[in-house]
């Protein structure tokens, strides 16, 4: 194999805290007591990002995961050359482009159509690069109509939109996306992924900084994990998003652990409806109520009764929650909710949509909700469950604190698998697929 | 020094089309638009004029005549060196996007202020050059004008390096800047000529650089003499050092600035 398109070698980042009192100190006073270089001088150091080595090799699509903090957009700024490490190094072949902030350095009282010239030549075209790319920049970012108006007039999507499509069409030899596909309506963000799936076919390589799991599995040739600045993993994007899964499992375990214990905590104000977060701030995991009947436990199991995370389509899945009614009540509802990992919502039934009639809770109990099949494609999904009056008051109310992803050699798209197959008449002869066992499973534990 | 400079001419496009921007955004939506450039030192001329003319007409130099005329040619280029430095004290923070976002060499910011307020004061220029037809006193002697712009230039780009580096670290620069400016803009013989001060004033206003520089604009236009003094001289290695200090500190607070704006 060639030179590697990225090499980043031991690779540390310390960022440097000033000290609160220096802060805000004045020039006048640093002058006087001569400490101006002292005070420029740090007296904390924070390590966002410790000894990480990886290369991409050129053409491939590299995917980087982990959680908030963990060091993962530092990295892109190294790779990016926007900051500089402390130790160790990184080399990069080739231009860059960074889509790490969309339309940054527009300038909102001139129009688009001068904005995009500037912003191409800030990302390293001339003029006569930008103008024969122009007509393409603005029918990707479809502002025909609008690209002689000042870009204050326009509204933030048109805005990400310009930025995105500028910025793409840099031709980049190597291109940095830090979560910016999260922007843009439905249409466009597909339309963005096309683009960067163009790239790849092309040959170029792209480090792709993300939280969506889905998008490192579907698009991504390699994979790391960072935690806490350091790599965890790295190699098939799979088994990186398996472990990293398997990691943020543990922790949820832990983090419900930790819930159990304390009194009553509410991340939302108890009776609030719970749909109405979703609508206001997106999904976020989180648990309220005041738990007149407590989930204290919730398991996921295969069809012998072993707790496992990862399926594949067709198998059984139970949800079993353990309960703890404090009083005695008449009044309750068991829910589930199916989410994808972006949150949209799949399924949702409870015991009182399907007419169970509440009749007595009391002391412990278990529910179990048994999926008879699991019809979904390849990807991780998140569960809501709920215990709640019939007017929605939440007992208690977990929302996105368990996931299991489902497994599949079949790379069929979208989020529900119906039972189906194929028929063929007349002059059409299809070879029956080869019969592939599903993949091996079953180690899986909490 | 020299690598800055390096980098400043191999992003000369960019300068260019950021001064060009700069340019345009600055006057958008005002009705009177580019006319600013010039009414604004042409405003500043005027209040100065009136207070020295009318209402304490005894603090006028008597020997520079007409004496709107004289303001005008020290006010245009002051102007020029104010207004760049107040900006660039402000537009490394202005523009944190960018520095933390886009990989972008700092330096064409601060430089783009220079040179955008230069272009305004070549705006400005023809007006004051009308004028000093109208009363006869443009010469050959105007000729020499890229002179002390040369020297201005250097001298307003280590400056302003100096301070949009410094700000990011002590926001005081910025405040701080307009009451020195204020200062110097009186240290300075623009409202006034150094023929009319005391031996000891006139001593010590020989450490401001840009006292030379308007003694040079005032030989040169207002006068119509071609000469240039020694004083001119000793501003350019002024000039060239504060250019050499100010691209060593912003070399050497480079990596924090991504950091701290």
């Amino acid at each position: 194999m060639s030179e590697p398109a990225i090499r980043v070698r031991d690779a540390t980042k310390v960022y440097r805290r000033f000290q609160h009192k220096n802060q805000f100190r004045t020039l006048k006073s640093a002058l006087l007591t001569g400490s101006l270089l002292s005070d420029l001088t740090p007296d904390q150091t924070f390590t966002a990002l410790g000894g990480v080595s990886l290369e991409v090799p050129k053409g491939c699509t590299f995917g980087v995961i982990g959680e908030n903090g963990s060091g993962k957009s530092t990295l892109l700024k190294l790779v990016a050359g926007i900051t500089k490490p402390t130790t160790g190094s990184v080399a990069v072949q080739g231009r860059i482009s960074a889509l790490i902030e969309l339309g940054a350095g527009f300038h909102p009282e001139i129009s688009g159509r001068e904005n995009v010239m500037i912003n191409g030549i800030m990302l390293g075209l001339n003029r006569r690069q930008v103008q024969e790319r122009f007509d393409q920049i603005v029918r990707f970012a479809e502002l025909e109509r609008f690209i002689d108006a000042p870009v204050k007039t326009y509204s933030s999507g048109m805005y990400m939109r310009l930025g995105f499509a500028v910025a793409i069409h840099v031709e980049p030899e190597v291109l940095l996306v830090d979560e910016v596909l999260a922007v843009g309506d439905e249409a466009f963000t597909r339309k963005c992924l096309d683009k960067i799936g163009e790239f790849r076919r092309r040959g170029r390589t792209i480090l792709i900084v993300t939280h969506s799991l889905g998008l490192v599995e579907q698009m991504c040739d390699e994979a790391a994990w960072l935690r806490q600045g350091q790599l965890a993993a790295s190699g098939d994007p799979k088994r990186v998003v398996d472990e990293y899964l398997l990691y943020v499992a543990g922790g949820e375990e832990q983090l419900l652990a930790r819930e159990r214990d304390a009194p009553a905590p509410t991340e939302a104000p108890p009776g609030r409806d719970p749909n109405e977060d979703q609508v206001l701030h997106g999904y976020r995991e989180g648990r309220w109520g005041a738990r007149e009947v407590a989930i204290e436990k919730v398991r996921l199991l295969d069809a012998r009764g072993r707790e496992r995370h990862v399926y594949t389509p067709g198998e059984p899945l139970i949800v079993q929650l353990d309960v703890d009614v404090r009083e005695p009540l008449q009044d309750f509802v068991f829910g589930i909710g199916l989410f994808t990992a972006d949150g949209v919502q799949i399924y949702g039934t409870n015991t009182h949509i399907e007419s169970y009639r509440a009749r007595r809770a009391a002391g412990r109990g278990s529910v179990r909700f048994v999926l008879e099949e699991i019809r979904l494609v390849e990807g991780t999904y998140l569960l809501d469950v709920a215990a709640h009056r019939r007017d929605g008051t939440p007992y208690d109310y977990l929302r996105g604190l368990h996931s299991f992803r489902v497994k599949s050699h079949t790379k069929d798209v979208g989020v529900h698998r119906p039972a189906h197959h194929w028929e063929f008449s007349g002059g059409l002869r299809l070879e029956q697929p080869e019969p592939r066992p599903e993949l091996e499973l079953g180690e899986g534990d909490g | 020094m020299i690598r800055q400079i390096r980098t400043l001419f191999r992003y000369r496009l960019l300068i260019q089309s950021l001064v060009g921007r700069d340019l345009k955004a600055r006057y958008r939506g005002s009705i009177l638009g580019f006319l600013w450039s010039f009414i604004n030192p042409l405003m500043l001329m005027l209040t100065y004029g009136l207070v020295f003319t009318v209402v304490l007409p005894g603090f006028r130099p008597k020997t520079e005549d007409p004496y709107f005329l004289f303001l005008f040619c020290g006010i245009l280029p002051w102007t020029w060196f104010s207004s760049a430095l107040l900006e660039a004290s402000g537009v490394l923070i202005g523009s944190g996007s960018l520095l933390k976002k886009v990989l972008f060499p700092a330096e064409v910011l601060p430089t783009v202020n220079v040179i955008a307020n230069f272009v305004h004061f070549l705006f400005g220029l023809p007006i004051l050059l009308l004028f000093l037809i109208l009363f006869g006193k443009l010469t050959p002697a105007a000729l020499l004008l890229p002179v002390p712009l040369l020297v201005q230039m250097v001298l307003t780009l280590g400056l302003a390096l100096f301070v949009s580096a410094l700000t990011v670290h002590f926001r005081d620069v910025q405040n701080l800047l307009g009451h020195i400016l204020h200062l110097w803009f009186f240290s300075t013989p623009i409202i006034y000529s150094t023929e009319g001060l005391g031996e000891n004033m006139a001593k010590a206003l020989r450490f401001n650089p840009m006292t030379h520089l308007m003694k040079a604009y005032h030989d040169l236009l207002f006068n119509g003499e071609a000469v240039l003094h020694r004083g001119l001289a000793a501003t350019a290695v002024v000039a060239v050092l504060a250019l050499a200090v100010g691209a060593f500190l912003f070399e050497r607070l480079r990596d924090t600035l991504a950091e701290e704006v």
